[in-house]
């Protein structure tokens, strides 16, 4: 157990979310994919707090707030996509294409 | 510490999240988001920070999964169509994961064992929040309710003529 086999399944994760973000077509998925990247990172640096000799817990307070700020996204994302299934019907993403050029 | 637990808990981490980034199913897909944070907060006590994987669980599975389901649940039409596999987003996200575990592995600092530190107590968080961290803890604050206000107004219905 050290901290490169952490950071790998933690960058695992972040791949992951990537991909949800990516190849997913309905809106909440995409903001789903964007959380577990969040999350990922809040692994980090976690991790890195464990690691570190020092007692500050500059990882652990990153973190907590790191969530907070992650939970509004969270709540504005989804009030978006309520707000966009009202007035086209639709939640997929392909199909929102109003502003095309 | 434990290694076992510590691979249990990354495999059933990985696959649940791997379940929700690619099952057809809504519902299904969106329990697996609730699950992947259930491991999310798993780790977060593996490392010994127990307040944060206790807010991870109030605020992820108690309040956000919540908030998703009931979101699928108010905008369903049909199932995502079933269409081929996205092959561009596969190869971009093995990509970055190879490039982030190559930059990792090649990183000879970071195969280190985890030093002896004390508990983190909550008494200890509190205090830090109150005295190192007092503006971001209320910017945080005002974050949350601007957020929520703004979501709320978003999220209204439409009463104009």
């Amino acid at each position: 157990m050290t901290l490169s086999i952490l950071l790998i399944v933690s960058a695992a994760l972040f791949s992951i979310g990537l991909l949800a973000a990516l190849s997913r077509r309905h809106a909440i998925f995409i903001l789903i994919g964007v959380e577990m990247m969040l999350a990922a990172a809040n692994i980090n640096f976690i991790g890195f707090w464990r690691f570190n000799p020092q007692p500050q817990p500059t990882g652990v307070m990153v973190a907590i707030f790191a969530i907070g700020i992650a939970a509004a996204e969270a709540a504005v994302g989804l009030a978006i996509v309520i707000a966009v299934y009202r007035h086209y019907r639709t939640t997929n993403v392909d199909e929102l294409t109003q502003l095309k050029g | 510490m434990n290694t076992a637990a510590f691979v249990v808990i990354a495999v059933f981490t990985l696959a649940a999240a791997l379940a929700a980034a690619t099952n057809p199913n809504l519902m299904h897909a969106a329990l697996s988001f609730a699950l992947a944070f259930v491991g999310v907060a798993a780790f977060y006590f593996f490392l010994g920070a127990e307040f944060v994987g206790l807010v991870q669980v109030f605020v992820y599975i108690g309040a956000v999964a919540v908030l998703v389901v009931f979101t699928i649940l108010l905008t369903r039409r049909e199932g995502e169509k079933h269409r081929g596999v996205n092959w561009s987003g596969v190869l971009i996200a093995i990509a970055v994961f190879a490039g982030l575990a190559w930059a990792i592995v090649k990183t000879p600092s970071m195969s280190i064992t985890p030093p002896q530190i004390a508990p983190l107590t909550v008494k200890r968080i509190g205090e830090a929040l109150m005295t190192d961290y007092p503006w971001p803890l209320m910017g945080a604050g005002l974050l949350l309710t601007v957020a929520l206000l703004g979501a709320l107004i978003l999220a209204m219905e439409d009463k104009r003529e």
